[in-house]
C-alpha cells in the first residue's frame, strides 16, 4: 500500500473549510456548558435538598451516558414530540447545529460542574475559618477566598475537558453537520482513501489541542503567580 | 476603677461540646475580664482549641451558655457577626490568603466588613505592618515570607479589625524555633497595651511572664486555674503536676 501525499495536500485545505464550524461548536458549547456548570455547582453546594438532588441526578445522567447517544436522542428523539415542535426552542432544535451545541453543552456542564466542585473541595478549610473569624459573610468568603483559589485548582482538569470537548465536536458529523470531520468523511466517500484523509485530520486536531493547552498553560501560570517563592 | 478591672467580657457557663459521640468539652466554666491575659495549656486533645474556637463560633457549642462582649452566641447570625467583628483570631497554621499580597490580606476585612475606604484601609494596614515590624514585605505574597513573618502578618490582619479581644490558637507551634521569639515579642507588646487575650500555647516562659491566669485543661475539662506563680510552683492537682513535669523536663 502506498501513501498518497498529494491527497493529503489536497484534503487538508478542504477540511480546514470546516474549521470555523468546529470552532463555533467548541466555543459555544464551552461557554454555555461552563455557565450551566456553575449553576449546577451552586445548586450542588447549596445544602438545600431540593437543589442538590436535581443537580446530582442531572450530573449522574449526563456523565453516565455516551455523548453520541445524547446527540441522537436530542436530534432524532425530541422532534417526535409535538410539544417540542410547537415550543419556542424548535428553531434551535430543528437545526442540527442547535442540537449539537445543546448536546455538547449539556454534557460539558455535567463534567465541568464536578471539576469545579473538586476545585472548591481543594481549598484549605483554614482559609475560610480565618475569613469567618475576620467577620466575612458566607457569600464574601465564597467570592473573595474560595473562588479565586478554586479556579486555580480546577484549571488543569478544566483545560483537559475543553480539549475533550473540542474532539467531541467531531460527533456533530453524525447528524449531517459539515465540520472538519464531516468534510473528511465526504472526502473519504469520494476517494476511498481513509488512511491519508483521517491521518491528516488527526494532525489538525492535534495542532488545535496544542494551542488550547498552550493557552490554558498561560492562564494557569497567571493564576498561580502568587505561588512563586522568589519575587 | 475596681469595677473597671472586673468587667467580664467572656463568660462560659456549663459549656458542653460533642463531636459525634465524643465529648470535647465537659461543663466548662470560665470568666475572662477586660484586659485580662489568659493562657490555656494542656495535653493535645484536651479541648483547648475547641474551647477558644467556640468563643468566636468557629465551633458550635451544644450545651451551656457563651457570652462574648455582651452578645450571647446562639444560632443568631447578627450576634455571631458582632462577636467576630470584635474578636480577632490567630491560627497555628497562619491561614493567610495565599492569592493576596500581605497588604491586601490586611485590607480585605476592613474593606468588606467595615466598608472602610481603600486609602484608609491601606493606611491602617501599613501602620499595623510597622507595628509588627515588616512594612517592607507589604507587597509580597505570603508564600515568599518566613513562618515567623507570616504569623506576624496574621496578627496584624486580625488587629486591622480593631478587635477588643484576641484569641491565639497555638500561634508558635508551627514555627521553627528561631522564629518563635519574634512572634512572642509581638504578643507581649499587645499584652502590655492592655489587650484582652486568650492564648492556647505551650510556651511556658511566655505564660509565666505575661499571663494573669493560667487554665489547665485535660480530657475536655478545666482541671486547674490560677495565677502563674501558684500554677507553676504549687500546682494542686496530680494531673497538672504530671503535665508540668512532662513539659519542663526537657
Amino acid at each position: 500500500m502506498s501513501f498518497d501525499f498529494s491527497l493529503v495536500i489536497d484534503s487538508i485545505p478542504k477540511m480546514l473549510m470546516g474549521l470555523g464550524l468546529t470552532l463555533q461548536l467548541m466555543a459555544l458549547s464551552a461557554v454555555l456548558g461552563t455557565v450551566l456548570a456553575v449553576v449546577l455547582l451552586l445548586m450542588r453546594i447549596s445544602r438545600r435538598w431540593y437543589l442538590v438532588w436535581p443537580s446530582v441526578t442531572y450530573i449522574y445522567i449526563f456523565r453516565g451516558t455516551p455523548i453520541l447517544v445524547q446527540i441522537f436522542i436530542i436530534y432524532y428523539g425530541l422532534p417526535q414530540f409535538e410539544a417540542v415542535r410547537d415550543s419556542i426552542f424548535w428553531p434551535i432544535l430543528r437545526e442540527p447545529f442547535g442540537c449539537a451545541v445543546l448536546a455538547l453543552s449539556l454534557n460539558t456542564g455535567a463534567y465541568v460542574s464536578e471539576i469545579l466542585r473538586g476545585g472548591i473541595l481543594g481549598v484549605d478549610k483554614g482559609l475560610g475559618e480565618a475569613a469567618a473569624a475576620l467577620g466575612l459573610s458566607v457569600r464574601q468568603r465564597f467570592i473573595h477566598i474560595t473562588t479565586p483559589i478554586a479556579i486555580r485548582l480546577a484549571t488543569p482538569a478544566y483545560s483537559n475537558d475543553i480539549v475533550s470537548l473540542m474532539k467531541s465536536t467531531a460527533l456533530a458529523s453524525t447528524i449531517t453537520l459539515l465540520d472538519m470531520m464531516g468534510i473528511a468523511r465526504t472526502i473519504v466517500a469520494e476517494t476511498f482513501a481513509p488512511y491519508e484523509v483521517f491521518l491528516s485530520l488527526a494532525v489538525i486536531y492535534m495542532v488545535m489541542t496544542f494551542f488550547i493547552q498552550k493557552a490554558f498553560g498561560r492562564f494557569e501560570r497567571h493564576m498561580s503567580r502568587y505561588l512563586k517563592r522568589e519575587n | 476603677m475596681a469595677q473597671d478591672e472586673k468587667q467580664p467580657v467572656i463568660v462560659l457557663q456549663n459549656v458542653d461540646k460533642h463531636f459525634g459521640s465524643f465529648q470535647a468539652l465537659k461543663n466548662i466554666n470560665l470568666v475572662v475580664n477586660k484586659g485580662e491575659r489568659l493562657v490555656v495549656c494542656g495535653p493535645s486533645g484536651s479541648g483547648k482549641s475547641t474551647m477558644i474556637r467556640c468563643i468566636n463560633r468557629l465551633e458550635e457549642h451544644d450545651g451551656g451558655k457563651i457570652i462574648v462582649n455582651g452578645h450571647e452566641l446562639t444560632g443568631n447570625t447578627k450576634d455571631i457577626d458582632a462577636v467576630r467583628r470584635e474578636v480577632g483570631m490567630v491560627f497555628q497554621s497562619f491561614n493567610l490568603f495565599p492569592h493576596l499580597t500581605v497588604v491586601k490580606n490586611l485590607m480585605l476585612a476592613p474593606r468588606l466588613v467595615r466598608n472602610t475606604s481603600k486609602a484608609e484601609a491601606h493606611d491602617i494596614a501599613m501602620a499595623l505592618l510597622e507595628r509588627v515590624k515588616i512594612p517592607e514585605q507589604a507587597n509580597k505574597y505570603p508564600v515568599q515570607l518566613s513562618g515567623g513573618q507570616q504569623q506576624r502578618v496574621a496578627i496584624a490582619r486580625a488587629l486591622c479589625m480593631n478587635p477588643e479581644i484576641m484569641l491565639f490558637d497555638e500561634p508558635t507551634s508551627a514555627l521553627d524555633p528561631e522564629m518563635i521569639s519574634e512572634v512572642l515579642d509581638v504578643m507581649v507588646d499587645l499584652a502590655k497595651e492592655g489587650m484582652t487575650m486568650i492564648c492556647v500555647t505551650h510556651e511556658m516562659g511566655f505564660a509565666r511572664s505575661v499571663a494573669d491566669k493560667i487554665v489547665f485543661m485535660d480530657a475536655g475539662e478545666i482541671v486547674e486555674t490560677g495565677p502563674p506563680a501558684t500554677f507553676f510552683d504549687n500546682p494542686k492537682s496530680e494531673r497538672t503536676k504530671k503535665f508540668l513535669s512532662q513539659i519542663i523536663q526537657h
